[in-house]
């Protein structure tokens, strides 16, 4: 992903997948033997390789309904666990292009701003109802507009929670950190003098 | 400057603030950042890829851990693919001056274990690592973070990362521990109580009595898993223990300005009054030895009690209930105890110190393994191993049918040859028993505490550690 180009985040729209479930952690998502790569490129073909093998073709993942869905659509505390960004980058390389859930577990979270993939929260009521519709019909357009915070489907539209942080890193494109980092210049230098312990590389 | 009293985690993250970002993040200095060969390789292609330096080279140390085996570590490894990620952080750390703790070094061991030991990790610094368990460092009230790939290349680039303040929530845990039980059981304890997903938005300071009195290697095992409670970090307000810890470390400060910085360490500690979002009290003497039945650490119980059912939890938990209880295959009501193992753990970045080996070694003393089970030993690091040496646990441990291996993160995620097969159950000291978290996909993990693993690989199943007759 290039630094040189602002990419900004302000609605992400298509066909949503639902996985429920609560405690999905990063394991589940992209199980630890598959990490024994130094890039990314592999992962997506892994992603929740054993819980999916384990439901023999009728995972979500797996399900002809969903197929080319690029909304995630998930419970609670979804990531929780280990620190691993091949578990959104996982997800990210099979296709889906944001989260709606029932709250996030703050690695992953980071990590998916950080890879410009918004994760979205809904309240136990709406989210039900999305993943209810989205089930029976999973034909319709999901739309997570960032701008107004809200979650759009046939179900109607729904209050969505982010954090305003994150949403306005989306909105103005500086969620690819290490430009806007860079801009610090020689602060950095400076509150590092100012630490006892820490001394400019020479 | 205000002079409001102010929480450890407020003063270190104020000295780290080098600004406040247009997104009202906080651009914050990482004053020590740690790397290891699974996370960091894709990092450093992206900062190849933008064409900028390694900012801080001398604040950035590398370990080698997660793919290393535990049985032969000639090179090249017999895996091709973890003998290319060792190549390539060997490479990375020649190609930008930064210092490798590989095997040769005689100082290799688990990030989280070779930090503190080599006194790398300090009071007030703020630590961080492509790695879940960073938190660790926070036993000696630093402020640490697991962090993905892409905030490690932030680091790289800036050793400075985007991040929004946390509240602190004070856990007191009083009163006096129990015979046989240990830290382990305190933040099984904890997260018991306050859930896998209670501590998302906090730092949690651990404190009361029970800390008070703990050693610097138990405050490090009940800091580690401040994640699995969901908190990106915890840490413990520096003492006279930590400064004891500190004295004489290769990277501690020199003996003439020793005194100095232990005065300003102990300063760190929070003030009195302070501010704290939320504070729990937890009686310490109620914690049982603890083992986990199901599938997040949540999932656990004192060893005396049965499994639960559906119908005993709050109705937001029915479903995990029965899922955990269908995947291993066990049944609401029954005891914990006695439940058959095949597999015996000891190690990790939880539970491979010095510490955690002595403890094993009392159980290991007292039988064998029982047949069928097999049992491993693996030490955190190389100076764990050495000491260990130094002190005849291994004797101890291979008379009483324990293999003793090199040290590594092993079978705690089996990213090395050290797997569980098939449905095996796995008594283990690390700190996650998510499905197939120990290699195999169908596998089982009970967490425990070191001793209590050392105690089910005689028994051949989950039993009560104070059961066990140990000279002590």
């Amino acid at each position: 992903m290039s630094n040189d180009t602002l990419i900004k985040i302000e609605k992400i729209d298509g066909r949503g997948c639902v996985v429920r479930g609560d405690d999905v952690d990063t394991d589940r998502i992209i199980p630890a033997r598959f990490m024994k790569e130094v890039t990314f490129d592999t992962m997506g073909e892994h992603a929740f390789e054993d819980a999916r093998k384990d439901a023999k073709g009728e995972h979500p993942l797996d399900q002809e309904r969903f197929k080319g869905s690029s909304i995630l659509v998930v419970g609670q505390n979804f990531g929780c666990g280990s620190s691993r960004e091949h578990a959104p980058q996982a997800l990210m390389r099979f296709g889906f292009q944001a989260f709606i859930g029932g709250s996030f577990a703050e690695i992953f979270f980071g990590n998916c701003t950080a890879l410009g993939l918004p994760c979205v929260t809904l309240s136990p009521e709406d989210l039900s109802a999305v993943m209810d519709a989205v089930e029976l019909d999973p034909e319709q357009n999901v739309e997570i507009d960032v701008q107004s915070s809200k979650v759009r489907c046939r179900a109607g539209e729904f209050e969505a929670g982010i954090p305003a942080g994150t949403r306005k890193m989306l909105l103005e494109g500086s969620w690819d950190a290490t430009r806007v980092l860079l801009e610090a210049g020689d602060q950095i230098e400076q509150t590092a003098a100012a630490l006892p312990y820490v001394q400019l590389p020479a | 400057m205000s002079n409001a009293p102010k929480s450890l985690f407020q003063k270190v993250w104020d000295a780290h603030t080098v600004r406040e970002l247009p997104s009202g993040q906080t651009q914050l200095f990482i004053g020590t950042h740690l790397i290891h060969e699974v996370t960091s390789p894709q990092a450093f292609a992206m900062i190849r890829e933008l064409g900028v330096p390694v900012r801080f080279p001398n604040r950035t140390f590398a370990t080698v851990d997660h793919i290393i085996p535990t049985d032969d570590q000639s090179r090249p490894f017999s895996d091709e693919l973890a003998e290319a990620m060792m190549t390539e952080i060997e490479r990375n750390c020649r190609d930008h001056g930064i210092q490798f703790f590989g095997p040769e070094s005689g100082a290799q061991g688990i990030v989280h274990v070779i930090g503190p030991e080599l006194g790398l990790t300090q009071p007030g610094m703020t630590i961080a690592c492509g790695d879940s368990h960073t938190a660790t460092h926070g036993a000696f009230g630093a402020i640490a973070f697991g962090i993905g790939t892409s905030q490690v290349r932030d680091l790289l680039a800036t050793q400075t990362m985007a991040m929004a303040p946390l509240k602190v929530r004070r856990i007191e845990v009083t009163g006096e521990l129990k015979p046989g039980v240990f830290a382990k059981d305190v933040i099984l304890a904890i997260i018991r109580e306050l859930g896998v997903n209670g501590g998302v938005g906090y730092a949690y300071e651990y404190a009361g009595e029970v800390f008070d009195r703990m050693t610097m290697e138990e405050r490090m095992t009940v800091c580690n898993m401040a994640i699995e409670g969901g908190a990106r970090c915890g840490y413990v307000n520096p003492d006279q223990t930590t400064i004891e810890y500190l004295r004489g470390r290769r990277f501690s400060p020199s003996e003439d300005e020793f005194e100095a910085k232990a005065a300003e360490w102990l300063a760190l500690a929070s003030d009195e009054g302070c501010h704290y979002d939320d504070v729990v009290t937890i009686d310490g003497s109620k914690i049982e030895p603890s083992v986990t039945w199901g599938i997040h650490p949540g999932h656990n119980l004192g060893v005396s009690e049965a499994i639960p059912g559906p119908s005993e939890v709050p109705d937001d938990d029915r479903a995990g209930v029965e899922e955990a209880l269908e995947y291993m295959d066990f049944s609401a009501g029954a005891n914990i105890s006695g439940i058959p193992i095949d597999v015996a753990f000891i190690g990790s970045c939880t539970n491979g110190r010095i510490s955690d080996l002595r403890e094993a070694a009392k159980v290991a003393r007292t039988g064998k393994v029982k047949d069928g089970v097999r049992a491993l030993v693996v030490p955190g690091s190389v100076a764990v191993q050495k000491q260990a040496e130094e002190e005849g646990l291994p004797a101890i441990f291979t008379a009483a049918g324990f293999q003793w291996r090199e040290p590594g993160c092993s079978m705690c995620l089996a990213m090395n040859p050290d797997k569980l097969q098939g449905r095996e159950v796995c008594a283990s000291s690390s700190n996650r028993n998510f499905k197939g978290r120990q290699g195999s996909p169908s596998g089982r993990t009970l967490l425990m505490s070191p001793a209590m693993v050392a105690a089910a690989a005689i028994a051949g199943e989950v039993v009560d550690v104070r059961k066990v007759a140990t000279e002590d």
